[in-house]
């Protein structure tokens, strides 16, 4: 591997870290920040990748897909916030775990009844459907650079919304007390009924925005799922920072993990977790 | 269906015992004993297929080409009625002794058809080794089954892992390829695929410069490409499935890689081409069938099978006909006689099937001897160039049969 190979892959590392940030957003929102664990996580985003392929078919655009997708995820988010989680803040992990676990399945059936089992494949908008030469016989697509933009923007919106804003404050207080919260005067429910919301948006955001990369197919949630889990884990609980880190350094572990040492690529990212949880148990950015 | 079958058959065999103790009119006698025997004579075929998940589309392929093998033979194989007993295997190997135990156990099923997924076969293996079950695989191609672990009772009529792959060595030289790369995933299935092409490749004085993997099943290609295009080979050889083969394949485009160094792969890799869209376009790779191979038996067939099921068949159906095909050589041997196990086994080894993809015959471990047909793609079509290799045998490493 020459130099100019080690440059691109360390720009494969950071595109698939930012990549993995923007699929595991919508749970540091969720079970890090508001502390739920949200197994159907990744069916969320598996949601989304189908309403962006049946949308995008539909109305010829991948853009136009995604603006008529969100309202529509906000509103599941919401619904189901009242219908089920709702009543579960007080209980045991458990229950949510339980609960959770049986909206996977619910997903699974309902997808497969209204979209049916195929594998799809969805088209990159025109616009960015380039690539840009990077050596003789290599090019880089820009739909995946304008990934990254897209994931950067994100974070830093998150950010801001969690640390710098009244909003993200009350969350942040709702979290840690919510009946003290409460007693304030703020409408604590509403809030959680919100963040939910935004929390399952991003998931499927994450996944209609990474249809035309990943394809469209059945489980394609499950996938995701564990290296959620893994980046909010890594990070340290709570933190969107820590996310931030964990994915970056997940992306550039797999990456040279598979050119360097193939033969273990898929241990890695546990080993990894393995090292920094004895390092720091609560992860890198944790609440101690 | 066939449960309600099952009560009315309960139903009339109460009502003989009934007449035969009252002992009543000829009439009430002759009725039931009619019935009887129709029954004793129904065939009991249990369909282990996946009906849910990834695989689900394959298992319902499978089926109907079966179904489409029995109903040519007028509903009957070996003159015998047939009733049927389904299990959906999930595609979940740690369920396959449980699943198959419900056909050999509880449905008493004379034959077994099954399955898709290479895991679940080889969770199935030991319960039908034990029970001794004639077992038709119409799928799953892990070379074990007709390698060390061939066994009299176990048939394929599909291919092992290691045929699909073998052929490209020849192809690759013929093109003046000197060096290659495989990529696939990292998993029992991908390995037996590299080392079928390893074999067919170096036997041509080829070099399989690196073997490329990545865990199963993620579709994250992208540090791999860039691999790819560090050690530039004249060639690269693929093997991805579901959604892992349309993510390859428009990854491999989008990383400029398309065009400027060739890809070849088993068939599997260009089996969903609405998907894939043009990033397949061009791509050649090796099979024990195409769509669009023009022979009678195969234009017939699928004629007979886009009227029945409203359905275009592919690979999978073909398997499944075949597997129809290969029981009824069976039976008609033995009358229907499923008793007389080792002269229906004798009679299965040596038949010889005329299947849509071409003739075949069984190797000694039961696996097909076929023909493999170098493809290409060209729109949405798999369109068959030639055969690759004539009469290709799996060489059923470790099978003392």
């Amino acid at each position: 591997m020459d130099f100019a190979f080690f440059l691109i892959q360390l720009l494969n590392g950071l595109q698939y870290g930012l990549l993995l940030f923007l699929v595991a957003s919508g749970l540091t929102l969720v079970f890090g920040i508001m502390g739920i664990i949200n197994l159907a996580h990744g069916s969320f985003y598996m949601v989304g990748a189908y309403l962006a392929w049946s949308l995008s078919s539909l109305t010829g655009s991948l853009t136009a897909a995604i603006l008529l997708a969100i309202p529509l995820t906000v509103i599941l988010g919401m619904g189901l916030e009242r219908l089920l989680f709702r009543h579960l803040y007080q209980r045991d992990h458990l229950y949510q775990v339980l609960l959770t676990y049986g909206l996977i399945l619910v997903f699974e059936e309902l997808r497969s009844l209204i979209w049916g089992d195929d594998v799809h494949g969805v088209a990159v908008p025109a616009l960015l459907n380039a690539s840009i030469p990077l050596t003789d016989n290599l090019s880089y697509p820009v739909y995946r650079l304008a990934i990254s933009g897209v994931c950067l923007l994100l974070a830093a919106g998150l950010y801001f919304l969690i640390q710098k804003t009244r909003l993200g404050m009350m969350i942040r207080a709702g979290a840690s007390n919510r009946e003290m919260v409460q007693s304030l005067g703020i409408d604590i429910k509403l809030i959680y009924t919100l963040v939910f919301a935004l929390g399952i948006a991003l998931a499927a955001f994450a996944g209609m925005i990474n249809a035309p990369l990943s394809s469209v197919f059945p489980n394609m949630g499950s996938q995701v799922l564990i290296i959620c889990f893994v980046v909010v884990v890594i990070g340290g609980i709570g933190s969107v920072k820590g996310a931030m880190a964990a994915s970056l350094m997940i992306g550039l572990a797999e990456t040279f993990g598979q050119v360097l040492v193939p033969e273990v690529a898929g241990m890695i990212v546990y080993v990894l977790m393995a090292v920094v949880l004895v390092w720091r148990p609560e992860g890198l950015f944790g609440r101690g | 269906m066939h449960k309600n079958e099952k009560i009315g058959y309960d139903r009339r065999e109460f009502l003989k015992g009934g007449t035969a103790i009252a002992g009543a009119t000829a009439a009430g006698v002759l009725l039931p004993a009619g019935i009887a025997r129709a029954q004793q004579a129904k065939l009991k075929i249990g369909m282990m297929l996946p009906a849910t998940g990834t695989f689900a589309p394959l298992g319902l392929a499978i089926t109907n080409g079966f179904k489409l093998a029995v109903a040519e033979r007028g509903g009957k194989l070996g003159g015998r009625e047939i009733e049927y007993f389904t299990v959906d295997d999930e595609s979940n190997p740690a369920k396959a002794p449980e699943n198959v135990n419900k056909l050999v156990q509880r449905d008493k099923v004379d034959v077994v058809i099954g399955t898709v997924h290479s895991g679940v076969v080889m969770g199935m293996a030991k319960v039908l080794r034990e029970s001794g079950t004639l077992w038709i695989n119409p799928n799953g191609g892990a070379g074990a089954m007709t390698g060390a672990m061939c066994s009299p009772n176990f048939f394929r009529t599909s291919f092992s892992n290691w045929q699909t792959t073998y052929a490209l060595g020849k192809v690759l030289k013929a093109k003046g390829h000197k060096n290659a790369v495989f990529i696939t995933w990292k998993y029992a299935g991908g390995e037996e695929m590299m080392q079928g092409f390893k074999e067919g490749f170096e036997k041509e004085g080829g070099k399989l410069t690196k073997e490329l993997y990545l865990p199963f099943p993620q579709v994250e290609f992208q540090a791999l490409l860039t691999e790819i295009a560090s050690i530039r080979p004249d060639a690269v050889v693929a093997f991805f499935a579901g959604g892992g083969q349309v993510k390859f394949l428009k990854d491999y485009q989008a990383a400029g890689l398309k065009g400027k160094i060739p890809l070849y792969g088993s068939g599997f890799l260009t089996e969903d081409l609405e998907a894939s869209g043009d990033a397949a376009e061009g791509v050649e790779t090796t099979l024990h069938y195409g769509d669009g191979l023009d022979t009678k038996k195969n234009n017939a067939f699928r004629l007979a099978y886009a009227k029945a099921f409203k359905l275009q068949p592919d690979v999978y159906a073909v398997q499944g006909y075949d597997a129809g095909q290969l029981l009824a050589a069976g039976l008609d041997a033995v009358k229907g006689n499923v008793g007389n196990k080792s002269a229906m086994i004798k009679a299965m080894e040596s038949a010889k099937i005329d299947s849509p993809r071409g003739p075949w015959t069984l190797s000694k471990s039961h696996n097909p001897v076929q023909d493999m047909y170098l493809r290409k793609v060209v729109g949405k079509e798999n369109k068959v160039q030639g055969v690759a290799w004539k009469a290709l045998a799996d060489p059923a490493l470790g099978c003392k049969a």
